[in-house]
């Protein structure tokens, strides 16, 4: 009896976006992130599965949270890590980019794992090396693995994604969070509604699938999960919104607004937080609604899963040295 | 398949008499389409028509057995960057000749926003000795309307066109102050010159790098909204009918600055547009995966604007077919998208795409040539583009149907950025003559 191939569960090299990815595959990228979540909590967290391969972080962005949590990944799974920051002039930028990717690829890492200022960065970067891309963030397109543990997390609390309504609040426009939320949530089957201003809202968002409002209360009424995200005032080029004390009048969460979620309804923050201006301080720290620190210890989860899942693509180990 | 390309011969005497039999001849201004003969002698045209050498080609005349393919005026582009002087490793005037001259093209406008900017009389005679030396097809320069393209004070218009610019431009950038425009509009009228306008307001484009619509929200990018076209267009016609200048919209691209024009020129105010081949052969979803050959300025819009355009070159509210042939080295595409840079080349694919005008029955095969011919020569008061006795022998003999698949290895430009590198097309140019000289030959 020959032995049947398993069929390749993510027949994909790199993770660049969550668009275009199966409701199997993205399953399968969260099974096996749920795996490492017991690990984690225990006293001894290392495993061997990278062992000998070597992770870069390649940061043109600054980040803490995302960085450090790739990096423990990482680490727990026995890779060596390095993190490299690059400062990004202004002029040559573009230049740095794909020199640092050359000059990266030549010292044969096995996993680059990037975040870039620029939309469709990663993607031209990950064309011009052989090891496999995480993307950790590219301008305001994906950053897929916090859509994956923003995904984790909903499964872990509600046994399910399908058939959830969740609502993403905020700067859409400039989010890549946002847009890889969509793309995962509306793939596994959860209604999907955007609550913005219109100055924040992309054209045309709604051709993604997606329920589009204008106000918080409409758009929060009778949802499971509440998503908030972060006004980037870093990115923003004029006056989207006039102020801060107003938009967190409209569009700051509190527990008045709450009131039109679902009683049991979840509140979900990618972090940073900036208390005061999208949501309300003491409602961020209720640990009966906000799992805003869950998703912190699931993305470390999230990202083992990813870099265990694309290193079974990775060439064989030689281990007879 | 073998290619014949001349070398510059500024000194050259000029040629014999050749007899081009055998064609169909394709003359838009005078809306002659018919079997027939053209014969050149030196540099004009000296007869043509469809009995001419029924009886044979007199002694001492080249006889050019054109095969039945079409013979029209050579094609006249009125906007392309040729990157001379200051950015030669992209394109300079020689290479840019050499693909014109395989595109059919046998007069070209080029736009001043070069290091130094064509603003000074200096740099236009430098433009005409630099074309006379190393080019072989004709080469006008465009000069800009506001010194070093600065947007506030004006050129020497009427010696820049006396030292023989025919047109004025800061293309690339608007020309966005108001008053700037209708100082510039009102001035230009003192000698008749044409005012050309990269129609966008640089404060709506703000930093977007594509059309604004569903594909740009799905790559994270900066979208450009119509309206920044269509604003300035509607500004600039209300300048032209205050002050009466010849006002020509570079590069349409939305349904709303078409709709503008086809309005004022049912108002009969001077206005006049031209399109690029890719504003009516592609839409912004060829950008695809941030695919930066497909990034330009004006973007690549939707699809109800790319058949605005079509419409508009059929109901005349456009008036001419104009490449904005943009040269850029690899290094300037090969960045994240917002930071590449605008523009594709074009004179290589000019001829082909625009037939595509008519294969797709949306246009009269002289219409879409008058587009390139007849038209802009009006509008750059030039004597070419047409064929008849006396009138320059520039002339483009093309197989109207013949597929090829477009191949950028192939190009003769410098640069390679084309978003249509292996799109199959119908119609090729055979051969080029420039001042009745044979400059470029397609052999099969």
């Amino acid at each position: 009896m020959t032995a049947v191939p398993s069929p390749i569960e993510f027949p994909h090299r790199h993770l660049l976006g969550i668009e275009g990815l199966s409701p199997d595959e993205i399953t399968h990228l969260l099974d096996r992130s749920d795996s490492y979540v017991a690990l984690n909590r225990r006293a001894d967290k290392k495993t061997t599965l990278l062992r000998g391969r070597t992770q870069i972080n390649l940061f043109f962005e600054s980040s803490t949270r995302t960085r450090t949590s790739f990096e423990l990944a990482g680490k727990r799974l026995g890779a060596d890590v390095i993190n490299m920051a690059v400062a990004t002039s202004a002029i040559k930028k573009g230049e740095t980019l794909i020199d640092t990717a050359m000059t990266l690829n030549a010292m044969h890492p096995d996993v680059l794992v990037v975040r870039h200022p620029e939309s469709g960065a990663v993607k031209l970067l990950s064309q011009k090396v052989n090891c496999a891309v995480i993307n950790a963030g590219d301008g305001s397109h994906e950053h897929p693995t916090q859509a994956l543990l923003d995904a984790l997390t909903i499964r872990r609390r509600r046994k399910r994604i399908a058939g959830l309504t969740v609502a993403i609040c905020g700067d859409i426009m400039h989010s890549r969070v946002a847009r890889s939320n969509i793309h995962l949530l509306t793939t596994m089957g959860a209604r999907v509604r955007l609550v913005a201003p219109p100055t924040l809202l992309p054209a045309a968002v709604g051709r993604l699938g997606v329920e589009v409002f204008t106000d918080m209360r409409e758009g929060l009424s009778g949802c499971d999960i509440v998503m908030m995200l972060r006004l980037q005032t870093e990115r923003m080029q004029g006056s989207f919104v006039p102020s801060q004390r107003e938009y967190f009048r409209f569009f700051g969460l509190d527990r008045d607004k709450l009131k039109a979620a679902n009683d049991d309804a979840l509140i979900m923050h990618p972090g940073p937080m900036n208390r005061g201006t999208e949501i309300d301080s003491e409602l961020a720290d209720d640990i009966t609604r906000a799992v805003i620190l869950d998703q912190v210890e699931l993305g470390v989860a999230v990202r083992q899963g990813c870099l265990d899942v694309l290193s079974r693509d990775l060439p064989e180990l030689d281990h007879n040295v | 398949m073998s290619e014949f390309l001349a070398q510059p011969a500024p000194q050259a005497p000029p040629p014999g008499r050749v007899a081009y039999v055998n064609a169909r001849l394709l003359d838009p201004a005078s809306g002659r389409d018919e079997k027939g003969a053209l014969l050149t002698d030196g540099r004009k045209i000296a007869d043509l028509g469809p009995r001419l050498f029924n009886d044979g080609a007199p002694e001492g005349v080249e006889v050019v057995d054109c095969g039945g393919h079409c013979l029209a005026p050579g094609l006249i582009d009125m906007h392309v960057h040729l990157r001379e002087p200051g950015h030669e490793h992209k394109e300079t005037l020689a290479t840019g000749s050499a693909a014109a001259a395989a595109g059919g093209v046998t007069t070209m406008a080029c736009m001043p926003n070069t290091n130094p900017v064509i603003d000074d009389i200096a740099l236009v005679h430098f433009i005409e000795r630099r074309a006379r030396e190393t080019a072989i097809v004709r080469i006008h320069a465009i000069a800009a309307i506001t010194k070093g393209l600065g947007g506030v004070e004006l050129t020497e218009m009427g010696m820049l066109a006396e030292a023989g610019a025919v047109g004025f431009s800061d293309d690339g950038l608007p020309v966005s102050s108001s008053l700037v425009m209708r100082r510039a509009l009102s001035y230009a009228t003192t000698f008749g010159a044409l005012v050309i306008q990269h129609a966008e307001d640089p404060t709506l484009s703000a930093c977007g790098c594509m059309n604004e619509g569903e594909t740009a929200t799905r790559l994270g990018l900066a979208g450009i909204p119509n309206a920044s076209e269509s604003i300035i267009v509607e500004r600039d016609i209300r300048l032209a009918e205050i002050t009466g200048g010849r006002y020509h919209v570079a590069h349409i691209s939305t349904a709303e600055a078409v709709d503008a024009v086809r309005r004022a020129k049912a108002r009969g105010l001077p206005v006049t547009a031209e399109a690029a081949p890719h504003h009516f052969a592609l839409n912004d979803s060829a950008i695809g995966d941030y695919l930066t050959f497909a990034k330009m300025a004006p973007p690549l819009r939707d699809e109800d604007s790319r058949r605005a355009v079509v419409e508009g070159l059929k109901d005349g509210a456009i008036d001419v077919i104009a490449t904005d042939h943009a040269p850029h080295d690899q290094d300037s595409k090969r960045l994240p998208f917002a930071q590449a840079a605008n523009g594709i080349v074009g004179l290589e694919t000019l001829l082909p795409l625009a037939l595509e005008l008519y294969h797709n029955r949306h246009m009269a095969l002289l219409d879409v040539l008058a587009a390139m011919t007849a038209r802009p020569a009006a509008l750059l008061g030039l004597d070419v583009g047409r064929l008849a006795k006396g009138a320059p022998a520039d002339l483009v003999l093309f197989d109207l149907d013949r597929p090829w698949r477009i191949d950028v290895d192939r190009f003769h430009s410098k640069s390679r950025n084309s978003p249509f590198d292996g799109r199959p097309v119908q119609g090729h140019a055979l051969r080029t003559v420039v001042g009745g000289r044979t400059v470029f030959r397609r052999d099969d």
